[in-house]
């Protein structure tokens, strides 16, 4: 990791007004994002995952209150206003969302959506936008890219519109593609199929990609990095092979153990996690994790642990240090 | 031996295409037995017909020809009282545990609705003391009798799902995609309830889900639906540790795997394409648009459903693989 980071972000705080007081979505989370690197992001609903991307490219909801750093190649996004914002996005910092068909307007073709962003970034004539565009369905593996130019999203299979998606947000050549759950809505052999794409797009275009995910199993196939998150933290971040091989997070381990296998014995219950996750908006003062671990100490109700190296290239943000052992979960 | 839960033969459901004419069978042809006190797996991708199985049998999906025995009755010929009357042993618990509640409706409401209806010989109290006993069974408290559907998360919307469908003790439970919408941590909580609450009742059990790890966990017997066609039936060893079928091979080699190591040794797209529509389906085998190892006779005749190994596999290669 010589090279500059691409993309920081220091104790990045996001908070909402909401009738029951403020609702923390992001509670202090940094990290640094190389070029080329295929970083993956996992958590649950409500772990702040996607307020995370949202912060990034400068789209948090109205009302949202941001504080902390996220710099784009030393550049201050934070403060920065609407026209450096809409100038990065798209082009610099691009975005795959979860559903491809509300992220694809359906009155419009394939080809005016595609083309949109080279002509207005580029100012590319419409017969250049037009070659770009084919190259780019092309990439991304459409069948008869010219009839498919023409066509609305409605015409398309689920699994096609999301690699429309994808080569609408790789057309301009960003160096930072974000995705939020872009295989949640597929089946799994699309899924397959479109992590595959991901895969073989990042090594073409050098992007580097940040792929958020609730599904421990989907970052294991593509991440080289792994960053979980809990209620707005960071909890535990390594080199994917290093954080598989020892999971230093109890929450990290609880998610790993709650996934059923497909070949091996079966346990006559699975493991699981009790309780619920936190309240955004009744964080505790203390590990947000405490009333769900079993390995809680005192002090894990009153001061958050932080987020510290426990070997090279693998923090956890927990005071237990020993090993996790099968008393885990409860 | 004890007689099946329900029989089901050749079901077909079509729906009427808007302005066209035309008919789309979403189910074309299903048959399957489901044992007293077993969970049976319906899985396939979206498109499958899963889950129109499911409505089909429950009677909330479009008219079904073909037959569904069920306490000597055939489920698609039963109208007004009759109906009415079988929902009794019969329910259902969805995928959206919110969209499922009526918002309007406290829990303890929602759980007495079935008695009033049923059970019109308990007291109020009668019915409280039940409704109570079934909410602290599914892991809620007395208190959550008072509250309204929103108040809960997903996980525990759902525990509310479960106990209103297990009010009446039915004896055949269907559970569309019952831990889908769910997060990670919650599923496996949930995944247990229904395993332990099928084993206490000796509930007979309709799963169907997209998750094949869960399906693995919770099902005794998996069907494999693909184009509203079976592709496979099987028990859980025989489906998970010798899958004969193309497609059941498929989707278990496109689970990911919780393992960078094993998942970069062996990165591969195992099906190209997607599941094609309904409204043209290929000729002979439904599968073979997609099938790997399909030959010119695939493309001919649709192969019946027949014994291979320890399954019933409509593949005509199936010996072979």
């Amino acid at each position: 990791m010589s090279a500059a980071p691409l993309l920081t972000v220091r104790d990045l705080c996001v908070s909402y007004r909401a009738d029951r007081g403020a609702l923390h979505a992001l509670n202090g989370v940094s990290l640094d994002l190389a070029p080329g690197e295929f970083l993956g992001i996992v958590g649950e609903s409500g772990s702040g995952k996607t307020q995370l991307l949202l912060a990034m490219l400068g789209l948090s909801a109205p009302g949202a209150r941001l504080r902390g750093s996220i710099r784009y190649r030393g550049r201050e996004l934070i403060a920065a206003g609407e026209r450096a914002l809409s100038s990065l996005r798209g082009a610099r910092i691009a975005m795959i969302f979860q559903d491809p068909m509300t992220a694809l307007n359906p009155y419009l073709t394939i080809g005016t959506q595609l083309t949109e962003g080279v002509r207005h970034h580029l100012g590319l004539s419409r017969a250049a936008a037009y070659r770009r565009a084919i190259d780019m369905l092309d990439a991304v593996h459409i069948a008869e890219p010219q009839r498919r130019f023409g066509q609305h999203p409605h015409e398309l299979s689920g699994g096609m519109r999301q690699r429309i998606v994808i080569a609408m947000a790789l057309i301009l050549e960003p160096d930072i593609v974000l995705a939020d759950e872009p295989t949640t809505a597929l089946d799994v052999t699309v899924q397959a199929q479109i992590l595959a794409l991901l895969h073989e797009l990042r090594a073409r275009t050098r992007a580097a990609i940040v792929l958020v995910t609730h599904d421990l199993g989907v970052i294991a196939e593509v991440a080289d990095r792994v960053l979980v998150m809990y209620a707005g933290r960071v909890v535990e971040q390594a080199d994917a092979l290093r954080l598989f091989a020892r999971v230093r997070h109890p929450y990290t381990e609880g998610l790993r153990r709650s996934i059923p296998a497909l070949s091996g014995p079966l346990p006559a219950r699975l493991p699981c996690i009790g309780g619920n996750p936190p309240d955004p908006a009744a964080l505790p003062p203390g590990c947000a994790f405490a009333s769900r671990c079993a390995y809680v100490f005192e002090r894990c109700h009153t001061t958050p642990p932080p987020l510290t190296v426990r070997e090279p290239g693998h923090e956890s943000a927990c005071y237990h240090e020993g090993p996790l052992g099968s008393v885990l979960l409860r | 031996m004890t007689e099946p839960t329900l029989v089901v033969r050749e079901l077909v459901v079509r729906f009427a295409v808007h302005g066209s004419g035309r008919w789309l069978r979403a189910v074309d042809g299903v048959s399957f037995t489901l044992e007293r006190g077993e969970t049976l797996g319906v899985v396939g991708e979206s498109g499958s017909g899963k889950s129109t199985i499911a409505r089909a049998l429950v009677r909330l999906g479009p008219a079904a020809t073909g037959a569904a025995w069920f306490r000597g009755a055939n489920l698609l010929d039963l109208e007004g009282a009759r109906l009415r009357a079988m929902r009794e042993h019969l329910q259902i618990v969805f995928q959206d545990p919110l969209g499922s509640l009526d918002p309007r409706m406290r829990v303890g409401a929602i759980l007495e609705e079935p008695l009033r209806e049923f059970r019109p010989e308990l007291g109020r109290a009668a019915r409280r003391d039940a409704a109570l006993a079934m909410l602290e069974r599914v892991g809620l408290r007395a208190a959550d009798l008072q509250r309204f559907p929103h108040e809960f998360s997903g996980g525990q919307a759902q525990r509310v799902g479960i106990a209103r469908a297990l009010m009446l003790k039915s004896e055949l439970l269907v559970c569309d995609e019952p831990i889908s919408a769910l997060d990670v941590s919650i599923k496996s909580q949930i995944a247990n309830l229904l395993k332990d609450l099928q084993q206490e009742l000796n509930l007979s059990v309709l799963f169907i889900a997209h998750d094949l790890a869960a399906v693995r966990f919770s099902c005794d017997r998996i069907l494999v639906l693909y184009l509203g066609r079976v592709m496979e039936i099987g028990s859980r060893s025989a489906l998970f540790e010798a899958p004969r079928h193309p497609y059941t091979r498929a989707l278990l080699q496109s689970v990911p795997i919780a393992d960078p190591a094993l998942a970069r040794a062996r990165r591969l797209v195992p099906l190209s394409g997607e599941i094609p529509s309904p409204l043209s389906p290929p000729s002979g085998c439904v599968f073979r648009t997609r099938c790997p190892v399909a030959e010119p006779r695939c493309a001919d005749a649709a192969p019946p459903l027949r014994r291979v190994g320890a399954s019933d596999v409509a593949c005509h290669r199936a010996e072979e693989l």
